[in-house]
């Protein structure tokens, strides 16, 4: 691939009390570009996702962000750097409404915390930066509502507007697609592809037509490694791709 | 006030509050000396259990030794005191709050590390390590207690502007510091650190997450609480003249929690009413009129009516008046 990856792992691994969870895993996420990242359960995607993010430290290897080498930073100043990311289980204020979600997550990029005598949802800036987001996302109808009223695939959209708010580069979607009917998957796939010329995007899924349909490149973990990193056409073909993952019932 | 509801009914509700301060402010020219006496511990005591809301309630922060803030502001004006003479108010509350706000930095700069059922923990074995300092050391000159012999005053070129050995100046001191700590946190509660806050407590990882150093946050807002504390703490002392080490023992802590359970969790109000329900209920079960010789047992009464309070009433004393409000609106509005 040409461009310079926006973020990549330089042979990572994480080990848990002798567990090997993510074994000296190498990735790249391109610019405008969809890498997805497939695997049966346990291979280690989710825990990928967290070293990434800093949710998880490494306990070996490098994360690079924009050639930064960011291993060391906790994760709330990854994020701030440009690092989005969703959950594989829904994660929103449940109680709060679908724009003060958004709102908060935005102020993260300006928290001036000290401004006491300011009401917070006064502040234009990041009321507007919610509102590009919740627009984007198309939940501009229920900007109002509380989260926890919504349906399963509006909340998946408002966990990403709440990431979009952030203003990130680069996007690690954890099961996105997850639970959700074809009607909300094709609407959560047309949001995907609208993102990716903006966006570096990791995408974790098991919808294999989804991730076939959408992915520029694939990297296929089993057991904590990387079995395979290619083009979709090439990952299809991959005898060792078929026995790991592909052969099986899904 | 969540950071959903929004400024909804913000006028009628704000109007009530004002009306209750200006009860307060009236109370010394109709109310006994005994009463009076109450209306202070009534408000200090809400100082106190709004200091630990903003911690349980707005942060979601359980802390289970806020009494020791408390205790080591007022210690503080026993131990900070000159022997002759009266103290100047300008640098003993400072002080006083400074010193409670240092220990709060410590105890939540370590304590914060932990969660849940730990961090109740770590709070206790902090507040209880400040207790045996002040019970089992010379500082604190023991289970006895000290006498604060004169009250902290303000001078101004030799004339006494404000002198809290005077009963009255005191009581609009105290409650100059209500409507502060009231007001204070009120605003901090529609800020962007409030609205932080409020994150913070229905999803911790979502805002870091979102890039919010949340640590650093709550740190903030455990000393903010701690120092808050500090200024009923000093009220206290000045009040009663008198520190023991009781008042930073564990049940104080308990007791403070209490009171926020009992008004409603959640509410900068239910925190106030909660103070005025649990000292009332208190002088209630200890009153001889009404239970004779079982008074002596009024723990025990206290205990009783709280429970049933708290299961009959999951959201608090607050909880009840919203949702009548909720009740009754649908008929107004017809």
């Amino acid at each position: 691939m040409p461009s310079d990856p926006l973020l990549a792992a330089k042979s990572v691994s994480r080990h848990f009390a002798g567990l090997i969870a993510v074994d000296r895993v190498s990735l790249a996420v391109e610019p405008a570009s969809v890498h997805a990242l497939i695997g049966p359960n346990g291979a280690g995607k989710s825990t990928l996702v967290n070293l990434l993010a800093g949710e998880l430290a490494a306990s070996e290897g490098t994360v690079v962000l924009d050639g930064r080498d960011v291993t060391r930073w906790p994760q709330p100043q990854r994020s701030r750097a440009g690092i989005g990311r969703t959950y594989q289980r829904t994660t929103i204020f449940p109680r709060f409404s679908v724009h003060e979600n958004c709102r908060l997550a935005a102020q993260a990029h300006r928290q001036e915390p000290w401004r006491l005598w300011a009401r917070a949802s006064d502040d234009r800036g990041t009321g507007e930066r919610a509102e590009a987001a919740i627009e984007l996302t198309g939940l501009a109808s229920s900007t109002a509502r509380v989260a926890g009223t919504l349906a399963h695939g509006q909340k998946r959209q408002l966990e990403i507007a709440m990431c979009l708010a952030t203003a990130p580069r680069v996007l690690l979607l954890d099961e996105p697609l997850a639970g959700m009917g074809a009607a909300e998957s094709e609407q959560m796939l047309g949001l995907i592809d609208r993102l990716k010329p903006t966006h570096g995007i990791l995408l974790v899924e098991h919808d294999m037509d989804a991730v076939f349909r959408i992915a520029d490149w694939i990297t296929v973990l089993a057991n904590g490694a990387v079995v395979a990193s290619d083009v979709p056409a090439t990952i299809r073909a991959n005898a060792e791709v078929q026995a790991a993952y592909l052969g099986e019932p899904a | 006030m969540t950071a959903a509801s929004g400024a909804r009914s913000a006028w009628p509700s704000s109007l009530v509050t004002w009306a209750v301060v200006a009860l307060i402010a009236a109370f010394p020219w109709f109310g006994g000396r005994f009463y009076v006496d109450l209306a202070l511990t009534i408000m200090i005591s809400a100082i106190f259990a709004l200091s630990l809301e903003l911690l349980v309630g707005m942060t979601g922060l359980v802390s289970f030794g806020h009494a020791a803030f408390f205790g080591i502001a007022a210690y503080a004006v026993a131990l900070l005191s000159p022997a002759p003479g009266a103290p100047a108010l300008w640098w003993l509350l400072p002080a006083a709050v400074g010193l409670a706000a240092l220990y709060a930095a410590i105890v939540g700069a370590l304590s914060l590390r932990t969660r849940g059922i730990y961090f109740i923990m770590v709070t206790l074995a902090f507040a209880q390590m400040a207790y045996y300092v002040f019970h089992d050391t010379p500082l604190g000159r023991g289970s006895d207690g000290i006498y604060v012999s004169a009250k902290p005053l303000i001078t101004v070129a030799g004339h006494n502007v404000l002198d809290l050995a005077r009963p009255l100046t005191f009581y609009y001191f105290t409650l100059a510091c209500l409507v502060a700590t009231f007001g204070f946190l009120a605003l901090v509660a529609r800020s962007k650190f409030g609205h932080a806050l409020a994150g913070i407590k229905a999803n911790e990882q979502r805002m870091r997450a979102a890039g919010f150093s949340t640590f650093a946050y709550k740190l903030a807002a455990f000393v903010i609480a701690g120092a808050l504390a500090g200024i009923a703490g000093f009220l206290y002392a000045v009040k009663d003249g008198f520190v023991n080490p009781e008042i930073l023992a564990w049940h104080q802590s308990g007791v403070v929690l209490l009171m926020i359970i009992l008004g409603g969790i959640g509410s900068l109000r239910g925190a106030v009413v909660g103070a005025f329900a649990f000292t009332l209920l208190k002088e209630l079960a200890q009153s001889e009129a009404l239970f004779g010789t079982f008074a002596k047992h009024w723990q025990l009464t206290l205990g009783i009516v709280i429970i049933v309070c708290v299961a009959a009433m999951p959201n608090g004393l607050v909880g009840i008046a919203s949702a009548t409000k909720r009740r009754i609106a649908p008929i107004l509005d017809a």
